[in-house]
């Protein structure tokens, strides 16, 4: 029974990691559908802006909430500026061709990051400094539960309410939905449809540097193509949920967390990552819409 | 005349495409700061001896690459100081193959058909040696590697050469010292499946600490470049082992200790001369205090050669040579002993001298290589404590 929870507890850590990433892969569909598969890959340079801020604060020696939430900060920032630029100079070029040129170019924006964080921070792993380190273990008898986990589902839970209500709460919210809805609707009825494209885009990014920096924060070993498997499980996850959905990207994310820790707990860690794909193969096959999302029907 | 007839547009893309040319081609300079890369096609000129290396200078396990590579450039310059091997001037070209098995076959072929090289050094990882070495041997090129301890490297034919132990014996070093040593009964293993080392390890490991009397209470695995360990690590927890069995490479097991520790598992961590790397502790911290590591030398041996040794390469790299060091400087030495024994410089005199090595003292032991081409010497075991790794005691073949 221990062991069982154990293994809930850690689904569900692991699965708040892959809901991070999630939530801005599924907002960029949901309002784009555009599959940015570049978003894997702001998540590594967010971890590295958080490693070079640390470096350069020197937070690494005196550890706090106030150095974990700077550095989350700053990582925000410069990946809500690298989203901005590489929308303006990849994606915006291309508004008006077919949609999969828009797929092949972030494939190739995706690569393109990859090789050249090889090329400037090296492809051996770096090590991510502790700048947060919570007192103690929290056990309960023979469970343990590490107190960075709780801080990581916390924070995605908090961000995925901050995303709800800027999707629907807000004036940029409105506008984001009414260009998901038409474009050239959107942009007729006076909505600078290229700025709203772009927050959106910053908004995106800005969550996946948040989610590298807790990454490295939990697993302290970082390297220019660790997006390129938990980018491809958040997207996994984020289809599973119903892609463009919010809510289903957090609880897909959770799902696939938790089969993820009971298949390898109970005997095929092999198949951890073939896991993932056979499930985004069978939501295909049986519910393309995902477990959350509703068929939305083609305007003629 | 042509080109005048190009709209601007062609013309943009064509300024475009040669801009992003030169640019490919100046990264590609930038990264061939290797000799061989650098210099493309060479080969030796009258009075010059190229040996071929290959080696991960970069990618996860960057420092086994690095380190061996520190200890062969040492082994080199000794050599040359002292006049070079039958009057000629000793020439290493290193090939980095980022960790990758097809780019270190790639590199070997290049190394031999290219520049003509009359030995390789290398590899560190087995699973790469392994794709090196029928390559070399179907091309009578000797090969040594300093730290392959997969039997089937040294199995893939004659020319093909190691000056460390194997993994029968660094298997069965862990599993006696677990018995005798710490006096455990009940142990869980944990392997790399990814990996020809760690398999091998994990599965004589297991032979001998069940002869021992011991038993093995779960076999759990991992895939290299996995970062979450946690699910492995909990079903370990439940079977209540004495003590976890980790035969991976340094990136992983860093990570394997500090998830361990966090589950609350308090037994100690095993492993082979996969954990020797500086980067193992800045990566495992202090969850790693307490754990034990099989080795080919200890930079704690009072011996004057390796004193000497550590003195030396201290000097020259400023760092403490890890056992990877040592065993690059010892493949070089072994491999110009035997160049200078040879009775000449071809290929197939090389490779009966190196046969021929006997009783020969490195820095890692007296080194002796049998009738399957391996060596056969003494493992150290080591400690873990606050980084440093400490001696703990020598297990004889």
């Amino acid at each position: 029974m221990v062991e069982f929870l154990q293994h809930v507890i850690n689904g569900l850590s692991l699965g708040s990691i892959y809901a991070l990433i999630a939530l801005g892969y599924t907002m960029v569909f949901g309002i784009l559908q555009l599959i940015n598969f570049a978003h894997g890959d702001v998540f590594m340079l967010g971890a590295f802006v958080g490693l070079f801020a640390t470096r350069y604060f020197g937070f690494a020696q005196e550890p706090s909430v106030f150095a974990l939430v700077s550095v989350m900060g700053i990582s925000m920032v410069a990946c809500a500026l690298i989203g901005l630029v590489i929308e303006r100079f990849a994606y915006r070029p291309l508004r008006r061709s077919p949609r999969i040129n828009v797929l092949i170019t972030a494939v190739g924006v995706s690569l393109f990051l990859e090789f050249s964080g090889q090329l400037v921070f090296g492809s051996d792993p770096k090590y991510f400094p502790q700048i947060y380190k919570p007192a103690g273990d929290w056990s309960i008898g023979e469970l343990n539960i590490s107190p960075l986990h709780v801080i990581v589902f916390v924070i995605a839970l908090v961000l995925m309410s901050v995303l709800q209500y800027i999707i629907f709460r807000t004036r940029l919210g409105r506008a984001m939905r009414a260009v998901s809805f038409s474009h050239d609707l959107a942009s007729l009825m006076g909505i600078p449809t290229d700025r709203v494209i772009s927050y959106t885009f910053m908004l995106g990014s800005a969550l996946a540097g948040a989610a590298g920096v807790l990454f490295g924060l939990i697993y302290p070993k970082i390297e220019p193509l660790m997006g390129v498997m938990p980018g491809l499980k958040a997207f996994i996850a984020a289809v599973f949920g119903g892609i463009g959905n919010v809510t289903g990207a957090f609880v897909g994310s959770l799902i696939l967390g938790l089969a993820e820790g009971f298949l390898v707990g109970y005997g095929m860690p092999t198949f951890r990552d073939a896991l993932a794909f056979s499930l985004l193969i069978l939501i295909l096959l049986f519910k393309p819409t995902g477990l959350l999302g509703v068929r939305r029907s083609e305007k003629v | 005349m042509r080109a005048q007839e190009l709209t601007f547009k062609q013309k943009a893309s064509l300024f475009v495409a040669a801009v992003a040319l030169s640019v490919t081609a100046a990264c590609t300079k930038k990264s061939g700061d290797t000799a061989a890369q650098g210099e493309g096609g060479k080969t030796a000129s009258l009075n010059e001896l190229l040996i071929g290396e290959v080696l991960s200078m970069t990618g996860s396990q960057a420092t086994f690459g690095t380190s061996t590579h520190n200890g062969v450039d040492l082994a080199i310059k000794e050599a040359n100081a002292a006049g070079g091997v039958k009057g000629k001037q000793l020439k290493v070209l290193t090939v980095d193959n980022q960790g990758k098995p097809d780019e270190a076959a790639t590199a070997v072929t290049k190394l031999i058909n290219q520049n003509q090289v009359i030995a390789i050094l290398g590899e560190v990882a087995s699973s790469r040696s392994l794709a090196m070495a029928p390559i070399a041997q179907a091309n009578k090129t000797p090969m040594v590697t300093p730290s392959s301890t997969n039997p089937e490297v040294t199995a893939k034919g004659d020319y093909i050469f190691r000056v460390c132990f194997i993994d029968p014996f660094q298997g069965t070093v862990m599993a006696k010292f677990a018995s005798d040593n710490l006096k455990l009964k009940k142990v869980a293993i944990l392997r790399d499946v990814k990996s020809d080392y760690s398999v091998g390890l994990a599965d004589y490991f297991a032979e001998t600490f069940k002869k021992n009397g011991g038993e093995i209470v779960v076999d759990q695995s991992y895939s290299e470049g996995d970062v979450d360990f946690k699910a492995q690590l909990t079903a370990i927890k439940a079977k209540k082992p004495d003590g976890i069995f980790v035969p991976g490479y340094y990136t992983e097991v860093g990570l394997i200790a500090r998830q361990a520790r966090e589950l609350g598992i308090k037994v100690p961590l095993m492993g082979g001369d996969g954990w020797d790397s500086p980067k193992l502790y800045e990566i495992g911290g202090d969850a790693l205090d307490g754990t034990y590591f099989s080795n080919h030398y200890s930079a704690e041996d009072k011996s004057p050669h390796v004193q000497n040794f550590i003195s030396k390469f201290k000097e020259s790299y400023g760092v403490v040579p890890d056992g990877l060091a040592a065993m690059g400087y010892d493949a070089a030495k072994v491999l110009i002993d035997a160049m200078n024994r040879a009775p000449s410089l071809e290929k197939g005199a090389i490779r009966e001298a190196l046969a021929a090595t006997k009783e020969y003292q490195g820095v890692t032991g007296k080194i002796t290589i049998d009738q399957n081409r391996n060596a056969v010497k003494p493992a150290v075991v080591l400690k873990v404590e606050k980084g440093e790794f400490k001696y703990v005691s020598t297990i004889n073949p």
